[in-house]
């Protein structure tokens, strides 16, 4: 009689499994069509486009709109392509994203291991700067940059991102930490380690988890960011802000192929940090679940 | 004054005193065990003398120095815990020598010194391990290795075998004791298992509630507990505690107590002064290999008490059969031989071996002294 039922289950499973890569793989390429549009179009003639052939693969295949997007366009009022732009965004993420990711190790660090009469409360308080829109700081922000004579500058954007970035990573890293057994810190101040020694040869090795879905969640934040990047880039903005003068420019033809090939550069980098280390993105969210 | 002092030393957390004047002082070489339930305030005395916690008064000194404030990693001390609290990144060797690298120690000395300590714990072969890749075992010995790679004053151990299966804490429990033998170093040991304070200390400390209750020998302890809480606490089957009064008979001190129907039974005492307390009540307290059957009785005893009883149950347990009876309205249960004819429902002519029995007042649950 158990064979029976097994049978049914198995084969039930079978029916139910098709079903379920079907509906599936139809989500999938429904994702997946914009990605197409801007792929093909980005490698389309401009007539091609505007004879009003979207979905089609083009007849004549041309890189023209991506060299034109990468270093002649007209962005604004200068023609210098999002080439400038795109160094300005690497200038500006690459610091952020290190800088707030070893702030909110050491912080996590010090929240659990070296706790101290009231450090609930400015965890708590921490945790609060994730809830703060970003439109509320605006005008306080660009005081600050004033006053540090930061204004329109990368050092500028790179601090702005920094003091909204901790806040999240200090949570990633707090709650990893607070797995992590204090026993070893313990061992390791017996053994004569220092608060710098432990961090770096105890806790940090085993940080690569967590590191990772920091290091992502802050790259794409910050990469993505549009509006402190127009509100404190100044001379130097980044590369989102730069392909909306693009897109948006309201003079002149609009050259579709040229803004889709911008669109994916800009989407670039974000995606190879995604294919690089989005598998240890999963795995790390879920250490810190599971384990905390 | 010892090799390690625990002078008048106290914990407190705002209010609350979780630690009472305690006071030890302990000699080089020796092994002591801190014992008690938890909560008893040993784990706190140890992380005290590791410098792990603040002492809130007192002072505790090795070598003659008084080390409160000193960093514990100045202190010469070595810890294991229960954890074992291996780093996880690192090999087995590189483990056991990080203590001495953050000393400043020369790679030359300390890879010979990691070598003896490898040898003496065979774990030779393990060093390029990771402890993730270790039995719990080999855990337990890599862990005690990085304390003896340091070569410390004192060695403190915070439950070490409380995460081992019974088998292998047997195994590493005579491990330690042949270490402690062969090294001669000065061991503090945190424990609640009365059996590993029993059979590896030269000297135990029983706490409860922040005080220690008693501070002495193995035997002492065992034999003349201090108070109730000491007698139940160490040993098992736990030491009978039976509700009796002191009776003079022709002028000799005897335990009058009630058997499982109800019956006045009397049983004499070996201790003379007790006479001083004729008629007042008392508890007895008698180990369960105090009462046997006649012929497993000790033959050196000066005063075997016959007492027939009835039998309530009994629980072979191969080496011995432990029998449960009726005294004086409570449970109490008897160490036989093995194969000692009884069986339960049955009368039984037991044995009291008077001379180990002890009195323990009912108001301060003292033992009252001979």
């Amino acid at each position: 009689m158990a064979a029976v039922t097994q049978d049914t289950a198995v084969s039930m499973g079978r029916i139910a499994r098709v079903f379920i890569y079907l509906l599936l793989l139809l989500f999938a390429l429904f994702y997946l069509l914009p990605l197409y549009v801007m792929g093909i179009n980005s490698v389309k003639p401009l007539a091609e486009i505007t004879g009003g052939n979207m979905m089609a693969l083009p007849q004549v295949w041309t890189l023209d709109p991506w060299r034109s997007a990468w270093s002649t366009a007209q962005i604004g009022v200068e023609p210098t392509g999002l080439k400038p732009y795109f160094l300005n965004s690497i200038l500006m993420v690459v610091p952020a994203v290190a800088i707030s990711t070893i702030v909110g190790a050491l912080n996590g660090y010090v929240l659990t291991k070296w706790r101290f009469r009231g450090d609930t409360w400015v965890f708590g308080l921490m945790l609060f700067s994730c809830f703060i829109p970003f439109q509320i700081v605006l005008i306080p922000m660009a005081m600050v940059l004033g006053k540090l004579g930061l204004a329109g500058t990368v050092p500028g954007l790179v601090l702005v991102h920094v003091v909204y970035g901790i806040g999240f990573t200090t949570l990633y890293f707090r709650n990893y930490y607070a797995a992590f057994p204090t026993e070893l810190v313990r061992a390791a101040q017996i053994d004569g380690a220092g608060f710098f020694q432990i961090f770096w040869r105890i806790l940090l090795p085993v940080s690569g988890p967590i590191a990772v879905v920091s290091v992502i969640w802050q790259f794409t934040n910050i990469w993505n960011d549009f509006l402190f990047g127009a509100s404190f880039g100044g001379t130097s903005q980044p590369m989102t802000v730069a392909l909306n003068n693009l897109v948006q420019s309201s003079t002149g033809v609009k050259e579709y192929n040229v803004h889709f090939a911008g669109a994916i550069l800009a989407a670039l980098p974000t995606l190879f940090v995604y294919f690089v280390a989005g598998r240890y993105f999963v795995r790390g969210l879920m250490a810190g679940s599971v384990k905390g | 004054m010892g090799f390690l002092d625990i002078r008048n030393v106290t914990k407190a957390y705002g209010q609350v005193e979780v630690l009472h004047r305690v006071d030890i002082a302990v000699e080089e070489g020796e092994f002591l065990v801190l014992v008690g339930p938890s909560g008893c305030g040993k784990s706190t005395l140890l992380n005290m003398i590791a410098g792990l916690e603040g002492i809130s008064a007192g002072e505790i000194a090795i070598k003659g120095r008084v080390v409160n404030g000193v960093h514990p990693s100045k202190r010469n001390i070595a810890m294991v815990f229960q954890s074992y609290a291996l780093y996880p990144n690192m090999t087995v060797g590189q483990n056991m020598t990080f203590g001495l690298e953050m000393h400043g120690v020369p790679k030359a000395e300390r890879d010979r010194a990691l070598a003896d300590v490898a040898k003496l714990l065979q774990i030779d072969h393990l060093l390029d391990r990771k402890p993730g890749q270790l039995s719990g075992g080999q855990r337990q010995r890599v862990a005690m290795g990085r304390a003896l790679v340091r070569n410390p004053d004192v060695f403190l151990f915070d439950e070490p075998l409380s995460n081992l299966d019974a088998k292998l804490r047997v195994d590493m429990r005579t491990e330690i004791k042949k270490l402690h033998q062969k090294l001669k170093t000065t061991i503090v040991y945190v424990t609640h298992d009365q059996i590993e304070a029993m059979t590896l200390s030269t000297r135990i400390a029983v706490m409860n509630k922040g005080f220690v209750q008693q501070l002495g020998t193995p035997k002492e302890i065992y034999d003349t507990p201090a108070n109730l809480f000491v007698a139940t606490f160490m040993g098992s089957p736990a030491m009978n505690i039976i509700p009796a009064r002191v009776k003079l008979v022709d002028g000799v001190p005897h335990a009058a107590l009630t058997d499982a129907d109800g019956a006045p039974r009397l049983l004499r005492f070996s201790q003379a002064n007790l006479a001083a307390w004729d008629g007042r009540d008392i508890l007895l307290g008698i180990r369960p290999e105090a009462i046997t059957d006649p012929e497993g009785a000790d033959r050196k005893s000066g005063n075997i008490q016959p007492l027939a009883n009835r039998v309530t149950v009994t629980e072979p347990a191969g080496s011995d059969t432990f029998v449960t009876m009726t005294l004086g309205g409570r449970d109490a249960i008897a160490r036989m031989r093995a194969d000692a004819a009884v069986s339960a429902g049955q009368i039984y002519e037991f044995a009291v071996n008077m001379e180990k029995a002890v009195a323990f007042d009912p108001a301060t649950e003292g033992r009252i002294a001979p």
